[in-house]
Parts: structure tokens; C-alpha cells; sequence
């Protein structure tokens, strides 16, 4: 095991080179819906139960359940609303269960990403081969289900291996959502490839919100515009990412929506903002700044 | 480091169109036939109080129930407080909802029937429907209980408050919304017709068992005094717009020719503390006060709801 997972090296937030979005925005937003599938009775992991409770978990279960079923259909009327497009993270396994779910959010101009392939199904313990079965798996199905190269990931109920990230950028895929180290893009050292890690924020998932911190819907949206308004005052200097990820089962309830439908309004009624999907800003990171944020980048000390 | 998985950690034998399961088929909400509630009502309010014993010497197997017994043996504190809500704190939720002309569907444990005969009479005179909640809430449903021992809990639940009440429950409420993977079957086969444990809809939606059909409830753990006050530690104020905002955007939702549901969740022992109360009156003033709302029973929402079901 070691002790820093060397994705990166120190690029303090006052010392790096300047990032300049499309059309002078000085935010680029995206939102990020997870449409997932959470098997009732999955294969078991020795590294992690999937439910709280004895299988079957009928309550965590079903709880999830509601969001494809009724969550995701007001959350997507709510985001077009909004002119708000969608980067799908992704369990790939929904296209074969809900492809009806795929095929709305493809009607929209929805990104897909992956999200691995079950929200139950976790990648400690994998060999290599295993792992680069699940990379190869979402890549084809999602190729296969909507046209689209795989181009994002976030691992399945964020569990990894130490080679995650070197296997998915040696695959192809060209940015990651599983650091949290920053609000800007950055280069991701890997073995192989050209990999960038996109903002996504746990701060303001909806998960670790209402399921973590416990928080009201009305308190939720208060905490999208404070972030929201910072990162635009700071994005006047150089470019911010803010990221809003969303999860059906818990912003589709009708309790939370308006709220959400009030930050997310403010949000994309502002003019200097860029309304993106991850491979968009990905993709403008890495042509236009990735290079320059490599260079400035400083190796870190040995720990003692 | 952990051990290898085995390659079969990658096989999906149910990777497959729809659910993972045959319980009840995959259904999207509003790709269904609208459901016309009775005087084109646009939402049934079901209003869903439980009334719950947490035995002193609980086990708490294989989990604890939410509102368990916490400290060392005897837990005085938490039973009796609990207890409160079976004494005092129903009495204000009962004068809270007849005021506002909404009875209530209320999940009863059998142990409060045979402890307080009293309370089921003054539910069963106010025209509530009762419901069965399990022996207690320490006699949880869960798949490593044994089916005959299982089948023997449900059946002595819905004896005990048929006696109590005079009639055959209906509708069924697993204790801390806890199943085994036959519960459904055992439920029908007991002649219950609604179950409330799943969480996944809005609208009552038919499952399959092994004894005919049997329809799912939308019981929340999302619109619950417990939830929001108490694991959340949201205010009164927060409550009630919860509970505001959740009709809102229901009410708006729905027409006079597709309706929806909206559930409350309540237990007395939470919603029935003096300080509390207040909440849930504000927002039953907000909610009643709009044209079409139709309160209802859990039994006579479904009648209407499967009156529906077969002009569809």
C-alpha cells in the first residue's frame, strides 16, 4: 500500500497558469445525474456489504429503485427546464434494464460516462484482468446502446484498485471524476494516456447532502448558490468548474424539487457561465491547458 | 491485501430488460394509464400513524429498529418515551387530524391491540382502518427467519387485531419495513391485499406472490416525522414545509383525470410531542384548504385505484 496515491503533483490555487473557458464563461457548469441500478441480491465483495441490512434489503433497495421509476422523469423535465443537458454517470447495466431511461436522456444530448456497471458490484479485490473486463464492458455497452465513445469515469460506488486510473486512461478514456483535491481541472499522472480529473464535488452531491449531512431541500438549494456564487467571482480571474451531482432516487422526491429548480434556474440564469458536459470541459482542458498545468505542477517532498 | 474475487463476481445472470427480480415488473411513472380518484380528486392524502411497542428487553435481531432501545438494560428512558407516544401523543394526533377531516390508516403492532384495547377502540370509532405492523418491534421479518415462523407471526398479528377491531386488516406494514424474500407471498397468502415496505413509487403499483396478487402501497421514509425530525434533526418548520413543498409539486403533478397519492408518515411518540404538533397542523391547513384532495384510507385508495386498474 502506499501512502499518496501519486495522481498528482502540488499546484497551489495561486500559482498556476490561467484557464480561459469558451465564450469568456467564468464557470463551467455541469450536472452529473448517477442513473444507477443496485442489484437485490448481488454477488458478495469480502471488502464491502451492499446493504445496511440482511438481504433483502427491501428499504435500501426500493429506495433506490424509485429513482428510475419516478425520480429520474421529474428530474430530467426540471433540467429541461432549465436548458440544462445531463453527463450521465453511469451504471452501464441500466442500459439493459431501463434502456427506455437511456433513451430519453440520449433525446436530450445527454453525456454518458460510466459508473461501472453495477452500483453493487466493487472493484477492490480485482485482478487486473477483471477490472479491465468492467472498463471493456462499459466502454462496449455503452458504444453499443447509444453511439458514443466512452470518454468519462467514476468508479462504481467509488471503489478502486491502486491500477484504476492507469487502466481506464491506458483504455481510452480520457477524464475522471474521483479526485476531489481541487476546483479545476488537472492533469492525472498515469502510466499510459492523456487523462484529466474533472471536478465533480462531494460537497454538493446530492448523496452525501441529504444521505451524509442530513440536510433540508431548502438548505440544499441556499448551498448550490453559495457555491455557485463563489466560484463565479472567483472564475472572473481564471476559469472555475463546478459540478452538481445528482442522484434521481433522492432529488427526484417531490419535496426537493422545487428547491433544486430554484438553485439550478439561478445557476444557468447567469451569463458568464458555460453550461457543459464533462467531455466538453475534458476535452477544452486538455487542448487548451493541461500542457501548461503539467509544467507548473511541483513534485512533492517524501514524507518523512 | 484481500483475497482475489472469483471470476464469477462478473457473471450478470439477471442482467436483463427490466427488474432483477419477479416481484413487480418495471413500470415508469408517467408512461402508466391516469388514475381518476373519486370526485376527480387530484391528490389522496394517506395519512399513516404507527403505533409501536419497543419491548424494555428488545434484542434488536438482526438490526435495530429505528426507535430502539439504546443504553444498557433497563433502557427506562427510550421505552418510555416510546410508550408516550401509545398514551399521549396519538390523543393530539387523532384531535390534530379530525379537525381537518382526514382519517387515518394506522399500523398497529398486535402487542398494542392486546396492551391497550382502549386505543384500537378509540381508532376504530374514529372510522380509521387498521393495519397490521407485526407482533412488535422486536419481531422483525427478515430473510434468515424461518418461513413457518414467519407465516406464524402473521397470522397471529392479523388474529389479534381482527379481534380487536371486528374485521380482517387489509393492509400490512412489516415492522421497521423489514421483509424476508417470502414475506409478500406469506402476506397474501394470508389474505392481506396492500403492502406499504416498498419505497420505490409514488402510486400503488401490483406485485407478484406465490398466493395471487397483492398491491404495493407508497408508504414513505421520506415524508416521516421520524426521518426528518428525529434522524434528520430538521425543525418543526422544516417538517412542515416538507411536507408542504411534497404536496405542492404532487398537487401540481396530478389533474382531475390522472391522480396522485401523497402518504404521511407519523408516530406519535415523535409527531405528538407538544412543540411538534403544531407542524403537522400547519400543513394539513395548507393542504385541505386546496380543492381536490381527497383523504382517504389506505383500503378505499386502493378500491379506487383498482377500479382504475381494470377499465385500463
Amino acid at each position: 500500500m502506499a501512502r499518496d496515491p501519486g495522481f498528482y503533483d502540488y499546484l497551489p490555487y495561486d500559482r498556476r497558469p490561467v484557464i480561459r473557458w469558451p465564450g469568456g464563461a467564468r464557470v463551467a457548469f455541469w450536472v452529473a445525474p448517477n442513473i444507477e441500478f443496485y442489484e437485490l441480491n448481488p454477488p458478495r465483495n469480502p471488502a464491502r456489504a451492499p446493504w445496511p441490512r440482511p438481504a433483502p434489503d427491501v428499504q435500501n433497495y426500493s429506495y433506490r429503485d424509485y429513482g428510475n421509476r419516478v425520480g429520474f422523469w421529474r428530474m430530467l423535465e426540471t433540467m429541461r427546464r432549465c436548458h440544462m443537458r445531463g453527463s450521465v454517470s453511469l451504471n452501464v447495466a441500466v442500459c439493459e434494464h431501463h434502456p427506455e431511461v437511456i433513451a430519453a436522456c440520449a433525446e436530450n444530448g445527454w453525456e454518458f460516462y460510466s459508473h461501472g456497471t453495477y452500483n453493487t458490484r466493487y472493484l477492490m479485490g480485482m485482478t487486473e484482468a477483471q477490472e479491465r473486463a468492467v472498463i471493456q464492458d462499459s466502454i462496449d455497452t455503452i458504444r453499443r446502446h447509444t453511439g458514443q465513445k466512452l470518454d468519462g469515469w467514476l468508479a462504481p460506488a467509488l471503489t478502486y484498485t491502486e491500477r484504476t486510473l492507469d487502466l481506464v486512461a491506458e483504455m481510452g478514456l480520457t477524464y475522471v471524476c474521483d479526485l476531489f483535491h481541487d476546483d479545476q481541472p488537472g492533469p492525472v499522472k498515469v502510466s499510459r494516456g492523456r487523462l484529466v480529473s474533472l471536478p465533480y464535488s462531494l460537497e454538493m452531491n446530492d448523496t452525501i447532502v441529504y444521505n451524509v449531512n442530513l440536510v433540508s431541500p431548502r438548505r440544499y438549494a441556499d448551498i448550490l448558490k453559495r457555491q455557485f456564487d463563489r466560484l463565479y467571482a472567483e472564475g472572473e480571474a481564471s476559469g472555475t468548474v463546478m459540478c452538481i451531482p445528482l442522484h434521481p432516487y433522492l432529488i427526484g422526491q417531490p419535496y426537493r424539487l422545487a428547491a433544486f429548480e430554484e438553485a439550478l434556474a439561478y445557476i444557468t440564469g447567469h451569463d458568464r457561465v458555460w453550461l457543459a458536459t464533462g467531455r466538453e470541459i475534458a476535452a477544452w482542458f486538455a487542448e487548451h491547458h493541461f500542457d501548461a498545468f503539467a509544467a507548473a505542477s511541483i513534485p512533492v517532498g517524501e514524507a518523512p | 491485501m484481500s483475497q482475489p474475487l472469483p471470476d464469477d463476481y462478473l457473471d450478470y445472470p439477471l442482467r436483463r430488460h427490466g427488474m432483477d427480480h419477479d416481484r413487480y415488473d418495471w413500470s415508469m411513472l408517467p408512461k402508466r394509464p391516469p388514475v381518476r380518484w373519486p370526485g376527480r380528486a387530484r391528490i389522496a392524502l394517506w395519512v399513516v400513524p404507527a403505533l409501536e411497542w419497543f419491548p424494555l428487553d428488545m434484542k434488536g435481531q438482526p438490526f435495530k429498529p429505528p426507535g430502539a432501545m439504546q443504553t444498557a438494560y433497563p433502557d427506562l428512558r427510550h421505552y418510555t418515551l416510546r410508550d408516550y407516544g401509545n398514551r399521549v401523543g396519538i390523543h393530539r394526533v387523532m384531535r390534530a387530524l379530525e379537525r381537518h377531516g382526514v382519517p387515518a390508516t394506522v399500523a398497529v403492532n398486535a402487542a398494542v391491540a392486546v396492551r391497550y384495547p382502549t386505543l384500537l377502540e378509540a381508532c376504530v370509532q374514529r372510522g380509521w382502518e387498521v393495519i397490521g405492523h407485526g407482533l412488535d418491534m422486536d419481531h422483525l421479518h427478515h430473510g434468515g427467519l424461518d418461513p413457518e415462523r414467519e407465516r406464524g407471526w402473521i397470522a397471529q398479528s392479523l388474529e389479534i387485531l381482527t379481534r380487536a377491531t371486528g374485521a380482517r386488516p387489509r393492509g400490512w406494514l412489516s415492522p421497521a419495513k423489514s421483509e424476508s424474500f417470502a414475506t409478500p407471498d406469506l402476506l397474501a397468502g394470508a389474505g392481506i391485499e396492500y403492502v406499504c415496505d416498498w419505497v420505490n413509487d409514488d402510486m400503488p403499483y401490483p406485485m407478484r406472490t406465490t398466493h395471487g396478487p397483492l398491491v404495493a402501497m407508497p408508504h414513505p421514509i421520506d415524508i416521516d416525522d421520524a426521518t426528518i425530525l428525529v434522524a434528520n434533526h430538521h425543525t418543526e418548520d422544516d417538517f412542515r414545509d416538507a411536507l408542504i413543498d411534497q404536496f405542492d409539486l404532487l398537487y401540481r403533478e396530478a389533474s382531475e383525470d390522472d391522480g396522485r397519492v401523497m402518504a404521511v408518515s407519523l408516530h406519535p411518540w415523535v409527531i405528538g410531542q407538544p412543540y411538534r404538533i403544531g407542524a403537522l397542523e400547519q400543513a394539513l391547513d395548507h393542504i385541505v384548504r386546496h380543492r381536490g384532495v381527497w383523504a382517504a384510507t389506505g383500503g378505499a385508495i386502493l378500491d379506487a385505484w383498482r377500479a382504475c386498474q381494470a377499465q385500463a
